[in-house]
């Protein structure tokens, strides 16, 4: 093609979209660069995880059929006869619960370098919905194969929503669509899963994004205060090429971690759910949800005038919320941090989440 | 309302004197003390009966002259000669027993008058079994209660208490291995390992109120009650015939009777098996029996090899369900074949076979291609890595690049 056509389409693009402006932005935009930068690149990561997830997630559409008589066979199919379904299944499978994990890796990264203080608050909060919606996702999810572990984790699920306060017994019976998991319950979650979910997770997704670009990235306290006491500035690096070539690197590496689990570990299928057959021995949900099902456990059957479960049930709500609303309680009247308030709760938690976990795990 | 009261109290003191019975023996020591202590799990107390039900006596009487006086139709200890009338008193009355369970059967005391029990008892021999050596006496459970002495997994102990006993067994010319036999079965595996409580113990095939050993005629209809389609090949098969006209009884020639062990195909084997018992090697029923049982082996070998390359399939992570619901099948070909041999027809067992070693075959062959399935998925994984570590490498290098770049900037700068 010609130079001067191409510059023609060139100009006629720009008088359309704009985008020297975009490209000057762009061009401008930089971020800080210091020795915590590395962690920074666990929220990139996550978002890349959810474009593999939706770009899977859309191929696995083409084959999946949601009822109760064809959901299984249709990803047996994906897996048997489908050319690379396998493969799409299992990076789909392991990618979910890699962006989770990488953003429970962001979100306490965010906790330790105290990312979260004003006026970033408005960040912090759509993260925590971002995350409790990739936990909807996992969990939506994993009845779609209607295996036997899947659906029996499910009834548990579902059995833990029904001993909410005031709200549990609607909240498990449209979870459900009717008294027990069922096809209704599938078609439910399907349909979570594919349209009322990716749709909200890209609105507060778009939010998220927005907000940050808004706000730049945090520099944490301590660097600040370093740099402060040499007299310099903290270094900034050019936010393209640089900062996004390293993305980039951080991205490819996750896709080769992806390729190794999804070809070694294939994602196993398991057998078909029959609702009329005794629950298996040792079901129990995906990791993520291991740590408080097994605190359910461990409480007694009655505490005080309470029952066990519905007091771990309200335990939990506090303590989610309590952490919802951190930057609010982490920040002094004079606006400085509680550093060692939130570095001790972030430490707790992590604590709490990989030992309670590990032992849902192996008990 | 005094005279209310009154009566209030009347009835009370009626009902607790109802069965001074238990109140007086659970006062005494041993043996008269043991009835009223056991009397509290028996079935026939909780639907309402009560001591005098079958001992005669006053049970409402406190005093004991009065309570036990042969005048109220006091029995005493119930001869063991007369326990089986005593029980069918109420157990052969259809009106009443139908009043407890629509489905209680009342022919017991029929049953028994015709069991090896029932009649020598009628000949006065009182060492004989009657209804509360089994069924236990003072505490009776129903039958299906896991602790009634006659509920399946119990059975052969409650059995064994006499045919285990040699010297009361001598008295009839019997012997008394038979419950240690049993439990070296693969009856008893099924039942007490396994938990399989349809599986056979002592009464199911003896029967229980009409015990009586099979005949010799009668043994292979006994197996075929659970073993049918072995029976209906047996009994067109030559050996059918040929051990009839010899006295002997089926089953019982080729797998024993109480101690019955797992079958294996094995047992054809000419040189140490069972058919060797009868037969030469080099005899037309020998070499039968030989072909059957290298049919069996190798159907059983392709089994084996194919279910080894499937599992390795799968701990790779390779789907193969549709391949194991196909191996199942020719599994199932197997016990098909394991059943005809007992029609002793080395074509009717190679129909099985080849049928089965069709199915092996293609088992085999999905696994050998799920493993080279998995061969490729590695390859592939092996060349994305190799350009996924290029890029990164790339990446590397540019993003080097740049930094040298800029410091040399800024050192000129600078």
């Amino acid at each position: 093609m010609a130079p001067a056509v191409i510059a023609k389409i060139r100009w006629w693009l720009e008088d359309r979209l704009g985008l020297e402006t975009v490209k000057e932005f762009l061009a401008h935009k930089s971020v800080p660069r210091h020795s915590a930068t590395m962690w920074y690149y666990f929220g990139g990561i996550t978002l890349f995880l959810f474009g593999i997830q939706v770009t899977t997630g859309i191929l696995l559409l083409l084959y999946y059929r949601p009822s109760p008589n064809e959901a299984y066979e249709s990803v047996q199919f994906i897996m048997t006869q489908v050319d690379f379904g396998w493969l799409i299944r299992s990076i789909h499978s392991w990618a979910a619960n890699l962006m989770i994990l990488t953003a429970f890796i962001h979100m306490f990264s965010v906790v330790f370098l105290h990312a979260y203080r004003a006026p970033r608050e408005l960040t912090w909060l759509t993260g925590i919905v971002l995350l409790g919606l990739a936990l909807g996702f996992g969990f939506s999810g994993y009845l779609l194969p209607w295996n036997t572990i899947s659906y029996f984790a499910t009834r548990v699920g579902t059995d833990i929503a029904a001993v909410v306060p005031l709200i549990g017994p609607p909240l498990a019976r449209f979870l459900r669509g009717g008294s027990d998991i069922s096809g209704g319950t599938l078609t439910r979650f399907f349909g979570f899963h594919v349209a009322v979910l990716p749709g909200i997770t890209t609105l507060v997704l778009l939010l998220h994004l927005a907000l940050v670009q808004k706000w730049n990235i945090s520099v944490p306290p301590k660097v600040e205060e370093e740099y402060q006491r040499k007299g310099q500035e903290v270094p900034r690096i050019p936010f393209v090429p640089d900062f996004v070539l390293r993305e980039l690197m951080a991205w490819y590496i996750t896709l080769a971690i992806l390729g190794v689990l999804a070809a070694l570990f294939p994602w196993e299928l398991g057998q078909k759910a029959d609702p009329f057959a005794p629950a298996p021995a040792g079901i129990r949900p995906e990791w993520y949800f291991l740590a408080p099902f097994y605190t359910l456990k461990l409480i007694p059957s009655h505490v005080w005038f309470l029952e066990g479960e519905v007091l771990g049930v309200i335990c939990f709500g506090l303590l989610a919320a309590a952490w919802a609303c951190l930057p609010f309680w982490a920040s002094r009247r004079d606006g400085t941090i509680r550093t060692r308030l939130v570095t001790g709760a972030g430490v707790l938690l992590v604590s709490y989440l990989a030992v309670f976990s590990a032992l849902g795990y192996w008990r | 309302m005094r005279r209310t009261i009154t009566l209030l109290l009347l009835a009370a003191a009626a009902a607790w004197a109802q069965d001074t019975c238990v109140e007086c023996h659970e006062s005494l020591e041993g043996d008269l003390q043991a009835p009223a202590k056991a009397w509290p799990n028996d079935v026939h107390r909780a639907r309402g009966f009560g001591c005098a039900d079958c001992h005669g006596g006053d049970p409402t009487a406190m005093d004991p002259e009065k309570a036990m006086s042969r005048a109220k139709g006091f029995r005493g200890a119930i001869r063991r000669t007369q326990i089986p009338n005593l029980c069918a008193r109420c157990h052969s009355d259809p009106d009443l027993m139908h009043r407890y369970d629509p489905q209680q059967r009342v022919d017991q005391l029929a049953q028994y008058r015709t069991s090896i029990h029932g009649k020598r008892l009628a000949a006065g021999d009182e060492n004989v079994a009657t209804c509360v050596d089994c069924h236990s006496v003072h505490d009776i459970r129903e039958v299906k209660d896991p602790l009634s002495p006659v509920y399946p997994l119990r059975i052969v102990v409650t059995c064994a208490r006499c045919h285990a006993d040699e010297k009361l067994m001598a008295n009839y010319n019997l012997w008394a291995t038979q419950p240690e036999d049993y439990k070296a079965s693969v009856h008893w595996k099924a039942l007490a390992e396994r938990g399989d409580l349809s599986a056979p113990s002592c009464a199911s095939c003896h029967g229980n109120h009409g015990a009586t050993p099979p005949q010799v005629s009668s043994v292979a209809a006994v197996c075929g009650l659970c073993h049918a389609l072995q029976e209906q090949f047996f009994d067109k098969s030559p050996h059918y015939q040929a051990f009839t006209d010899l006295g002997l009884s089926g089953c019982v020639v080729c797998h024993g009777n109480h101690r019955i062990e797992h079958p294996t195909d094995a047992m054809l084997s000419v040189e140490d098996g069972v058919c060797g018992k009868c037969h030469e090697a080099d005899s037309p029923p020998g070499k039968t029996a030989a072909e059957i049982q290298g049919m069996l082996t190798k159907l059983a070998e392709e089994l084996d090899r194919s279910r080894a390359v499937l599992d390795e399939a799968r701990t790779a992570g390779i789907e193969v369900s549709e391949a194991d619901v196909q191996w199942a099948q020719g599994r199932e070909k197997l016990l098909k074949a394991r059943v005809t041999v007992h029609s002793f027809d080395a074509d009717a067992v190679r129909r099985d076979i080849d049928e089965g070693l069709k199915i092996t075959a293609a088992v085999y062959q999905a696994g050998l291609d799920a493993l080279k399935e998995r061969d490729r998925r590695r390859l592939g994984l092996v060349f994305s890595l190799v350009a996924i570590a290029i890029t990164i490498i790339g990446l590397w290098l540019a993003i080097r690049s740049r930094e040298q770049r800029n410091a040399s900037r800024k050192a000129a700068e600078g």
